[in-house]
């Protein structure tokens, strides 16, 4: 699958309370929240940002709360791919649980600049800048995450295993 | 091969002789419970995959803790979702606004999370209950909705650092203390992915309340984990409380780590952490004389009775600062009752502080105690990030109850003995 879309940089650290921040929180609606996404980090974001744009930032993106209105608000605002350094864990299982495609790069992070036009290969985790004709190699997907992807998320992966796995599980000794 | 204790928690419950670090296991969860803001869409994705039951209804909690008691219609709506699911699945661990508290005070004040489990609760502190010896996590919603339905969850198991501390403390220094030392030591990534395993003469001699604090705020450092080696105090706690039966595991003395960090703690003052990351660690006497404008004194971090117990030895006799609010948050109903009991509430409010019900509220901007643009607080709570407790524009400074406690009575920040000499 090709992604491709222009870029917002943001840097080290970006923590869940700027992505959205909790007084957001009354609500589970993906458009509400989107309409304050990275509020606290950039006011104007939610305004400007377009459909399949990229986030790139640096370490940790992500830190902070367990909220999955985190990756709810950043797609529902029409994000396409984050590629940062690296991931702050929940946000990472959060992401692939709500089928947000996510990319560490080290590399991306440090080169790629808010303007910038990228084309990413999910598949493959290669890179291209357009605009300053460079190309980075993202870290591959784990197997099982890639399986995740494929069934189109945590829960439609778990309907697959219910009807199989439910029973054995009933019968163990717990 | 030996092992760590997060690596044998982990293997037991995958029903497998031994597992590696990064390796992917499926293991059984003993217990998962989410809140009013993360339950809310974990019950929307349980109803969409279509589930008709849940894995063991003794074995899941919901509690409202975050914007109760309600504080606008839309978090009414989201709570009484809880209540709802609660009365359908017949749930014995929903926590109503009366019998609830905190959820990482609540749950191990009542025996529900215990030592040996794998726990899933869809709220980032959840690595709290590694003070008792459980690999206790935080999921999002999603996450917490499969595990509700399956009693099963996915994890890459963790490498580990062990972080030994040695001597004895100084007088208000405490659990709080040594892990903001050990996030301004190693950084708010410093543990990312990690098990944070805190071990040493220090903390052989920890009570409880402080190792609580402790694994509160590993998430802070970015780990999955922080998790302490159950011993007497431990069994102290848990026997008269476990709903369920326990197990202790221990690592092993050659078990594999990835760092081992080795401090001395015998000279630390009370740490503060700076607006606005919590590896912005400095010794309170280096930040003394700034000025604040609110105290929140509570939280998952630091509203158990030990807590209010150091604040409140701080308060006796004494008044809040003009110009200064403090705002006490007894984290359950218990220890509500208890610091009644004591007097504790009593000292807090002759000091002209005030006493709110349990709730989650002010520490994450949620109500109670929201902070003005430019307005400073210091907050015994666990994250200080850019508008964390209210407007972009304030700032939140993190520490012990004690040096809040003087913070209140001095309208500045300050170490406690500054107010009792």
């Amino acid at each position: 699958m090709k992604i491709r879309g222009k870029t917002w940089k943001f840097g080290n650290d970006i923590d869940t309370d700027a992505i959205i921040p909790a007084r957001y929180l009354n609500t589970t609606d993906p458009g509400e929240l989107a309409a304050h996404c990275m509020e606290d980090a950039d006011p104007q974001f939610a305004s400007r940002v377009g459909r399949g744009d990229i986030i790139a930032a640096g370490k940790n993106f992500g830190c902070g709360s367990s909220r999955e209105h985190a990756p709810i608000a950043i797609k529902a605002a029409g994000i396409s791919c984050v590629v940062a350094h690296s991931f702050a864990r929940i946000f990472y299982r959060n992401a692939f649980n709500m089928g947000l495609p996510i990319l560490e790069c080290p590399e991306g992070a440090e080169r790629i600049l808010t303007g910038d036009e990228l084309e990413i290969d999910l598949d493959s985790g290669v890179i291209e800048n357009r605009t300053r004709n460079e190309t980075y190699l993202a870290q591959a997907i784990a197997p099982f995450m890639q399986k995740l992807l494929r069934a189109g998320g945590l829960m439609e992966y778990v309907r697959e295993q219910m009807a199989e796995q439910m029973a054995a599980w009933k019968t163990e000794d717990r | 091969m030996p092992k760590t204790i997060s690596e044998k928690i982990l293997a037991d419950h995958a029903g497998r002789p031994e597992v590696f670090p990064e390796e992917l296991v499926e293991v059984r969860v003993d217990f998962a419970f989410g809140n009013d803001i993360t339950a809310p869409l974990a019950i929307e994705a349980f109803r969409r995959a279509g589930a008709k039951k849940v894995f063991d209804r003794e074995r899941i909690s919901l509690i409202p803790d975050h914007f109760i008691p309600n504080k606008d219609i839309a978090s009414a709506i989201q709570a009484r979702m809880l209540a709802e699911f609660a009365k359908e699945f017949d749930l014995p661990y929903y926590f109503e606004v009366g019998r609830m508290g905190v959820e990482h005070a609540l749950l191990p004040e009542q025996g529900l999370v215990l030592p040996g489990d794998v726990v899933v609760g869809a709220d980032s502190h959840t690595c709290t209950y590694g003070a008792l010896g459980a690999f206790a996590t935080g999921v999002g919603s999603t996450d917490l909705a499969a595990a509700m339905i399956t009693g099963r969850i996915w994890f890459k198991a963790p490498p580990s650092i062990k972080f030994i501390y040695k001597g004895k403390l100084r007088p208000w220094v405490g659990g709080k203390d040594l892990i903001l030392y050990t996030i301004g030591r190693i950084g708010v990534e410093g543990a990312r992915y990690r098990a944070m395993e805190f071990a040493g003469e220090t903390i052989d001699s920890l009570p409880m309340a402080d190792r609580l604090s402790m694994c509160n705020m590993a998430i802070e450092a970015g780990a999955k984990v922080g998790i302490i080696t159950p011993d007497s105090i431990t069994e102290a706690y848990v026997s008269a409380r476990a709903k369920r039966p326990y197990k202790f595991y221990n690592s092993d003395p050659e078990a594999v780590y990835e760092a081992v960090y080795e401090w001395d703690m015998s000279d630390i003052e009370p740490m503060v952490a700076l607006p606005h990351s919590p590896q912005n660690v400095k010794q309170v006497t280096e930040i003394a004389e700034t000025p604040i404008d609110q105290v929140v004194i509570g939280s998952c971090t630091n509203g158990r009775l030990e807590d209010l117990r150091l604040a409140a030895s701080v308060m006796k006799g004494r008044k809040v600062a003009r110009g200064v609010r403090c705002i006490v948050i007894p984290a359950t109903q218990r220890v509500y009752l208890e610091a009644m009991e004591e007097g504790l509430l009593e000292t807090f409010i002759e000091a002209e502080a005030v006493v709110s019900t349990p709730t989650c509220g002010p520490c994450l901007g949620g109500h109670m105690g929201i902070l003005a643009p430019g307005e400073s607080a210091v907050a015994t709570t666990n994250r200080n990030f850019v508008g964390r407790m209210g407007h972009v524009e304030s700032k939140v400074y993190l520490s012990n109850p004690a040096v809040a406690a003087a913070s209140a009575i001095l309208g500045h920040i300050a170490h406690p003995r500054e107010v009792l000499n």
